[in-house]
């Protein structure tokens, strides 16, 4: 009833003044409609960087050679640590990786008839597709079959396709040469883009690693080993258990340097969403200062008010409002302005953030935690600012008031 | 009409310190308002009739001496306490009708009520209603102020010091924006209402609005100089006496 009534006054007083109101609420509107939208497209842009980086495996774990012995350093050239039988253990002993891949590669050129074209071939297993994420778009996977008998097949990426096949050729089922090495395409790779370091990942040609160990570089070890841990938050617990496996396989006494390097997409990953996070932090603080600004805008016009109804608070108090009934009537209207404003800076914000990633074809991400922040935020804005300007309206003396022109 | 006191003022004095010198607004001054009285209170500008209102109206204390309305000693009030006695007790009329801009006149009598949390607000509304019955204006319940002249603009105002069935309504200077036909209007309805047992005080510098109350107390330097009751003329006689409007 009480509270009802006070609504009602403040209400009723702010309809009187439409234009003010709405304009006084446009700050509030704007500075909370860039707030809403500023965190949203921030979030949205860390997530398109996720995805862009989990396009190639967030869980995905890279065992390379090392040479870290005194003297000269020669590199990681000639290092053959890394065996069939470490991919094997591995296998068989880390339960926290999921899928794993014994990786050589050789670059060299691609010749089809009059066209050639510069490529690195992966000799890999069957399991390296679903570990970096590759789709076929046609044709097929090879098989344990493949592997076993060295094979002479391979599957393209677009890149490779599009220099050495005519636009309309279907490339599956024709023959390629690496080299002197002449391989039957199998299957095309679906389009995969720029990594996050900017290397074209549809330049590949993939094949049974025993066919590039064998046929192509006559070497039995491994270059690399790719794997993937069960989840992305396994892949900590992966990398110690492939750490261990190695050394034990790798016969290393404690206190030995490791003959191999683990690598995951995990530092990437992280580094480019601290970088995202400080930019939707920083938009978000200079979002936040136009709120400041629209919540100035109340206060003066608070202030305006006051003054303005001087006369209308003499009366009221002469006819019994208390300083607080007056008090609560100011920050009503203060806060009825902030919150209808912020209602409508949130719809905004939304709709701003939604377009926006449409446009930009990023995700689009709703954190509910700066929506109801920023409903917090703005009753407290009416509140705050409102409060003097209230405060000044409840401590007029009602016979000054009255007299007041 | 009984002869309960409704006011009591006492030996009532009040200074006002501007910079280093003290005005002696009110420097002694005692009379009684009884239940149903019409006293019109006089003086020129500066004899302090504006600081009695003030006092008698709950809006201000007195330096010294002590003020009773309906028994109720104010100088021991808190400023909360004045406003619920200003809410129940008074009904105030100004000159300059003080009326919200852009709400229904309805509304405006209804507002002391919305200070009152005892008066749910069906009762509000009808209490509103009856009182804009009182002064003549139910068919115009729902014009804003704009919409209405002077005269009734201030009967909306005496309708709003009515809603609350205050044990006194203080008028000050309440004709002095009206011309004189309005200004008899507004005392034909003051004398009805008084005549229905409504306890008026009206402030007034005019002799010839004083004369239809009666009684008149006579202000001058801070000091009662006549408290005297008079035999009211009517002022519905003096209205009627008026010459007629339509030569323009």
């Amino acid at each position: 009833m009480r509270l009802y009534n006070l609504l009602k006054i403040a209400y009723t007083a702010l309809m009187r003044n439409k234009m003010r109101a709405m304009l006084t609420m446009l700050g509030i509107i704007i500075g909370i409609a860039s707030v809403i939208s500023m965190v949203s497209l921030g979030q949205s842009s860390q997530l398109s960087i996720r995805e862009s980086i989990s396009s190639t495996g967030t869980n995905m774990i890279m065992v390379m050679r090392a040479f870290r012995r005194p003297g000269v350093n020669i590199g990681n050239d000639n290092v053959q640590t890394l065996k069939m039988a470490d991919c094997v253990a591995i296998r068989k002993g880390a339960k926290n990786v999921d899928l794993i891949s014994p990786t050589v590669s050789s670059s060299g050129q691609l010749i089809r008839g009059s066209k050639n074209w510069p490529s690195t071939i992966e000799g890999v297993s069957t399991e390296f597709l679903t570990i970096r994420k590759y789709e076929l778009e046609s044709g097929t996977n090879f098989t344990e079959e493949h592997i076993n008998t060295y094979a002479k097949v391979c599957l393209i990426g677009q890149t490779v396709v599009d220099n050495l096949f005519e636009p309309d050729e279907n490339p599956v089922g024709q023959d390629i040469r690496f080299g002197k090495i002449p391989m039957k395409v199998i299957g095309v790779l679906k389009e995969k883009g720029q990594n996050q370091m900017g290397q074209d990942q549809d330049d590949i040609v993939i094949a049974p690693y025993t066919t590039v160990q064998k046929r192509i570089l006559a070497i039995d070890y491994l270059h690399m080993i790719t794997a993937s841990a069960v989840s992305e938050e396994a892949t900590d617990a992966a990398v110690a258990e492939i750490e261990s496996i190695l050394r034990a396989q790798h016969r290393l006494l404690p206190g030995e340097d490791d003959d191999f390097d683990v690598r995951t997409q995990a530092e990437m990953l992280e580094m480019m969403s601290s970088v995202s996070g400080f930019m939707t932090i920083l938009l978000a603080a200079i979002a936040s200062i136009s709120l400041i600004v629209g919540g100035i805008g109340i206060m003066n016009i608070m202030y305006v008010t006051v003054t303005e109804r001087t006369k209308e608070i003499g009366l009221r108090m002469s006819i019994g409002a208390k300083g607080r009934d007056i008090m609560l009537q100011f920050l009503c209207e203060s806060t009825i302005l902030s919150l209808i404003g912020g209602v409508i800076g949130i719809i905004l914000g939304l709709v701003i953030s939604y377009v926006a990633s449409y446009l930009l074809s990023w995700p689009y991400v709703v954190s509910q935690a700066s929506v109801a922040l920023s409903f917090v935020v703005c009753a407290a804005t009416g509140i705050f600012f409102g409060w003097y300007p209230a405060k000044k309206a409840a401590s007029l003396d009602p016979i000054n008031a009255l007299r007041y022109e | 009409m009984g002869n309960d006191i409704i006011i009591k003022v006492e030996n009532l004095k009040r200074d006002f310190v501007v910079g280093s010198e003290t005005v002696r607004a009110l420097r002694g001054v005692s009379f009684d308002i009884r239940q149903g009285e019409f006293v019109s209170i006089m003086g020129t500008s500066g004899s302090g009739k504006s600081t009695l209102l003030n006092i008698l109206g709950c809006l201000d204390k007195p330096t010294s001496g002590e003020y009773y309305i309906d028994g109720i000693g104010i100088s021991q009030c808190s400023k909360d306490k004045l406003s619920v006695i200003r809410n129940r007790k008074i009904g105030f009329v100004f000159q300059s009708y003080n009326l919200l801009a852009r709400t229904t006149a309805l509304e405006n009598v209804e507002l002391p009520l919305m200070y009152n949390h005892n008066v749910s607000s069906k009762e509000r509304h009808e209490m509103a209603e009856h009182a804009l019955e009182m002064v003549g204006l139910s068919n115009r319940r729902y014009h804003m102020p704009n919409q209405l002249s002077g005269g009734q603009q201030q009967r909306v105002a005496i309708a709003r010091a009515l809603v609350n069935n205050p044990v006194i309504i203080l008028a000050d200077e309440a004709t002095g924006n009206l011309d004189t036909r309005t200004s008899y209007e507004i005392m034909t309805l003051l004398q009805e209402l008084n005549l229905q047992g409504k306890t008026i005080a009206f402030v007034t510098h005019e002799p010839d609005i004083a004369c239809f109350t009666s009684r008149t107390v006579m202000l001058r330097d801070g000091h009662v100089i006549k408290d005297a009751p008079i035999e009211p003329k009517s002022a519905a006689e003096a209205l009627a006496a008026l010459p007629s409007n339509e030569d323009y």
